[in-house]
C-alpha cells in the first residue's frame, strides 16, 4: 500500500485534513463558531501528536528525499504542536474580548503549524521553501486579522513586505547553492560541499543569503527591525504565537541546514552565527530598556533570547545544539506564560499594554502578580527558575567549546536585560495602585498560565530527563 | 548570429523597461512597462530553449498578475504622488546597497568561471519537449511540492477572504432556499372583513 509508505507523514496529513474539515465546517455553520473551531483545532493537534509518536524515531527519507523523519524532527514537532495548542488556548477568550472572533483564526494557526512541521522535516531546498512560505503566509494573515485596527493592519503589512523581501533573499541564496552544487537535495549538497566546499565562493555566498533570510525569520540582529512593530501591532494572542512557535521552527531549520548539508563549512558559518548571536544579545538587552509597552519589551526580550539560543549553535556540536533546543523550549514556556498574563490586563474593556498599567497589580490581582514575577525572574535567569537552566546549559556548551568571549557577552547581555524584567516586578509590587483592572476570567487561559508557571517553578526538581531528551534529539540530526 | 542579436535586443529592452518601471511618474505607465519587461524576459527564456517557462511567464504574469496590477492602479484611488514623497531621501542608501550587491555579483561571476559547478547528469535529454518533461515529473517526483503549493494557495485564498470579506448589515441578501420553502401560511393571512368596519 502506498499509504503505508507515507506513515511518517501521517501527523502532517492529519493536520492538513483537519484544517480543511474545520474550514468547511466553519463556512457551512451559521452563527459564531470560532470557539468550536478552536476546540476542533486542539483535537487536531492532539491527533497529530499521536500520529507523530506512533512512528519509530529512525531516520527515514521520503518522497524523493523531500521529507526527512528523524528523532530531531519528532522532538521539535512535538514542541511545535504543544506551543500551537497553548497559543490556541490562550486565544479562545481573547478573540471574543477583542472582537476578532473568526473561525479562520484557528484554521490559520493549524496551517501555520503544518508549515512549520514541514520546515523542520525539509529534506531539500524546495521542501524547505514551501514549508517556510506556508507558515509565513498564514502568519501574515494572522498579524492583520483585526482588520479594523490600523495598528494591526500596519503590523501585517510590515511583516508581509519585509517577509517577502526575505523570501526573495532566500530564493536568491537557494539559486546560488543550486548553481554551484548542481542539486537541491540536502544529502547531495552535503557530498559536494565536503569535496570542495570551502574553496567555493559562490556556495558560501548562497549560504550567507539563505542564513540572512532565516535570520529575518527568527528576528536576529541585524534583521530584527520588524519585530517590535509587528509584536506591538498584532493582537496579543497572535504575538504570543509569533514569539513562541515560528521562532523555534526557524531555529530548528537553521540547525538542520547548518548541521546537515553545510556541516563541513563550519568555519564559514560559525563567524556569521557568532556575530548574529552577540549582536542580538546586546541589542535586545540595551534597546529593551527604553520600552514602555509590554509587548515591545517582550519583543526585544525575544531578540535577546534568540541570540542566546544561537550561542548553542555556534558550538557546532551535539551538546550545543541540544542546549539550543532546551533553551528554545524553556523560552517557549516562559513566553506563553508572560503573554498569557499580559492578556489578562484589561481596563474598561480595552487591553492595557503599557508597563505602567501593571502598577499595583500585587494588590488588585495577587495571584497574577506572583505568577508574572515568576516568569520575569525566570526570563532574567535567576536560579531556581527554569530560565536559569536554559542559560546554564547554553553557557556550559559555549565554555566547553572554547567560546569564552561569547559566553561573557551572553552574561553581560542577560545582566542588562535583567533591568527591564525586574522593572516589571518593581512596578507590580512597589508602585501604588492607580486605576484598577477589570476582572476577566478565562478557563483555558488560566490552564495555560498555571501549567507554564508550574513548569517554570518546578523544572529545578528534575531537569535531567528533558535535557537528556533534547541532547538525544540533537544527536539524531542528519 | 540571429540568436545573439535577439538576445541583445531582448535584454536591452528588458533592462530599459525595468528602469522605466521604477522611474515612470505615471503609475499606469509603470505597469505597462512591467508588462513589456515580462514579454522580453519570456523572449530570453525562449532563447534558452525553455519554451514552457516562457509561455507560463506570459500567461501568468502578463495575463493575470500585471493585468491585476493595472486594474488596481486604475480602479483604486491611490495617491501615487504622495507615496513617492520622501523617496528621494533614500537614494543615497539605496545606491550604496546597490553598489555592494553589484560588487558581490561581480565577485560571484569570477568565482563562477574559476569554480565550475559540479556537473549533474541531466535526466535523459531525449527528444521529448521540456513541457512534456515537466509533465512527467511534476505529479510523480515532485508531487509533494505540488501539493504544498496547493496548500499555500489555499492559505492565500483564506487570507484574502478573511481580510476583505465583511457582512454588511444594511444589505438584504437573497436566500433562495428560504424563499422556495415558504409555506402558504407563513405569508398569507386571511381575514374576514365585516362590512362597514375595515381591518384594524
Amino acid at each position: 500500500m502506498i499509504l503505508d509508505s507515507l506513515a511518517p507523514l501521517y501527523a502532517e496529513l492529519s493536520l492538513a485534513v483537519f484544517a480543511m474539515l474545520l474550514l468547511v465546517y466553519g463556512v457551512l455553520q451559521k452563527g459564531q463558531v470560532a470557539r468550536k473551531v478552536s476546540y476542533g483545532a486542539l483535537v487536531a493537534l492532539i491527533t497529530a501528536g499521536m500520529f507523530l509518536y506512533a512512528e519509530p524515531k529512525e531516520h527515514v527519507s521520503l518522497l524523493n528525499g523531500m521529507f526527512i523523519h528523524d528523532g530531531f524532527a519528532v522532538f521539535v514537532k512535538s514542541l511545535i504542536l504543544l506551543g500551537t495548542g497553548a497559543a490556541v488556548m490562550l486565544s479562545i477568550k481573547y478573540m471574543y474580548e477583542e472582537g476578532f472572533a473568526r473561525f479562520e483564526y484557528a484554521v490559520l494557526m493549524l496551517l501555520a503549524a503544518l508549515g512549520m512541521m514541514l520546515m523542520v522535516s525539509a529534506g531539500n531546498l524546495l521542501g524547505l521553501y514551501m514549508g517556510l512560505e506556508l507558515q509565513s503566509l498564514s502568519l501574515y494573515v494572522l498579524a492583520s486579522i483585526r482588520r479594523d485596527s490600523i495598528k494591526s493592519a500596519e503590523a501585517g503589512m510590515k511583516y508581509f513586505v519585509l517577509g517577502a523581501l526575505s523570501s526573495g533573499m532566500l530564493l536568491f541564496g537557494i539559486s546560488l547553492i543550486y548553481g554551484f552544487t548542481g542539486s537541491i537535495d540536502f544529502a547531495q549538497i552535503a557530498s559536494v560541499v565536503s569535496e570542495n566546499g570551502a574553496s567555493n565562493l559562490g556556495l558560501t555566498f548562497g549560504m550567507v543569503f539563505v542564513l540572512a533570510a532565516l535570520a529575518f525569520k527568527i528576528s536576529a540582529v541585524p534583521f530584527h527591525m520588524w519585530t517590535p512593530d509587528v509584536y506591538e501591532g498584532a493582537p496579543t494572542s497572535v504575538t504570543a504565537f509569533f514569539a513562541m512557535v515560528p521562532k523555534l521552527a526557524a531555529v530548528a531549520l537553521i540547525i538542520r541546514l547548518l548541521m546537515g548539508p553545510f556541516e563541513t563549512l563550519t568555519d564559514q558559518w560559525q563567524q556569521i552565527i557568532w556575530f548574529i548571536a552577540a549582536a542580538s544579545i546586546l541589542w535586545g538587552g540595551f534597546a529593551g530598556i527604553a520600552q514602555t509597552n509590554m509587548k515591545r519589551m517582550l519583543a526585544y526580550s525575544s531578540i535577546a533570547n534568540i541570540g542566546f539560543a544561537l550561542i548553542g549553535l555556534v558550538c557546532a556540536n551535539d551538546e550545543g545544539v541540544g542546549a539550543a533546543l532546551v533553551y528554545m523550549a524553556l523560552y517557549m514556556v516562559m513566553t506563553a506564560g508572560a503573554f498569557g498574563v499580559v492578556m489578562y490586563l484589561r481596563r474598561d474593556g480595552l487591553s492595557a499594554e503599557r508597563i505602567e498599567d501593571l502598577a499595583g497589580l500585587s494588590q488588585s490581582h495577587r495571584y497574577l502578580a506572583y505568577i508574572m514575577a515568576f516568569f520575569m525572574f525566570s526570563m532574567s535567569g535567576i536560579p531556581p527558575m527554569a530560565g536559569f537552566f536554559g542559560k546554564l546549559v547554553i553557557l556550559k556548551a559555549a565554555v566547553a567549546s572554547g567560546f569564552y568571549m561569547l559566553a561573557v557577552i551572553g552574561v553581560i547581555g542577560s545582566v542588562v536585560a535583567c533591568f527591564y524584567y525586574l522593572r516589571v516586578i518593581k512596578v507590580m509590587f512597589f508602585d501604588g495602585l492607580e486605576l484598577s483592572l477589570d476582572k476577566v476570567p478565562s478557563t483555558s487561559r488560566q490552564i495555560v498560565v498555571t501549567i507554564c508557571a508550574l513548569i517554570v517553578l518546578f523544572f529545578v526538581v528534575k531537569p535531567e530527563p528533558f535535557i537528556n531528551m533534547a541532547m538525544q534529539a540533537a544527536q539524531m540530526i542528519s | 548570429m540571429i540568436a545573439a542579436t535577439a538576445f541583445y535586443l531582448f535584454s536591452t529592452i528588458l533592462l530599459l523597461s525595468a528602469l522605466r518601471v521604477i522611474t515612470a511618474s505615471n503609475a499606469v505607465h509603470s505597469v505597462l512597462f512591467l508588462i513589456l519587461a515580462f514579454f522580453n524576459a519570456a523572449g530570453l527564456f525562449v532563447l534558452l530553449g525553455a519554451e514552457f517557462v516562457a509561455m507560463i511567464l506570459v500567461i501568468v504574469y502578463v495575463g493575470a498578475v500585471a493585468v491585476l496590477f493595472l486594474f488596481v492602479v486604475m480602479m483604486l484611488d491611490v495617491d501615487f504622488q504622495n507615496l513617492r514623497q520622501g523617496a528621494k531621501s533614500y537614494i543615497g542608501a539605496g545606491l550604496v546597497f546597490g553598489a555592494i550587491m553589484l560588487a558581490e555579483l561581480v565577485t560571484l561571476y569570477f568565482a563562477w568561471s574559476e569554480n565550475q559547478p559540479v556537473a549533474v547528469a541531466p535526466k535523459e535529454m531525449s527528444d521529448v519537449t521540456n513541457t512534456e518533461q515537466i509533465g512527467r515529473v511534476l505529479y510523480t517526483d515532485y508531487v509533494y511540492a505540488f501539493q504544498l503549493a496547493g496548500l499555500i494557495l489555499l492559505v492565500a485564498m483564506i487570507g484574502a477572504i478573511v481580510l476583505t470579506h465583511r457582512r454588511r448589515p444594511d444589505v438584504r441578501r437573497q436566500k433562495v432556499a428560504d424563499q422556495v420553502s415558504v409555506k402558504r401560511d407563513d405569508v398569507l393571512e386571511i381575514k374576514e372583513v365585516k362590512s362597514g368596519q375595515g381591518i384594524l
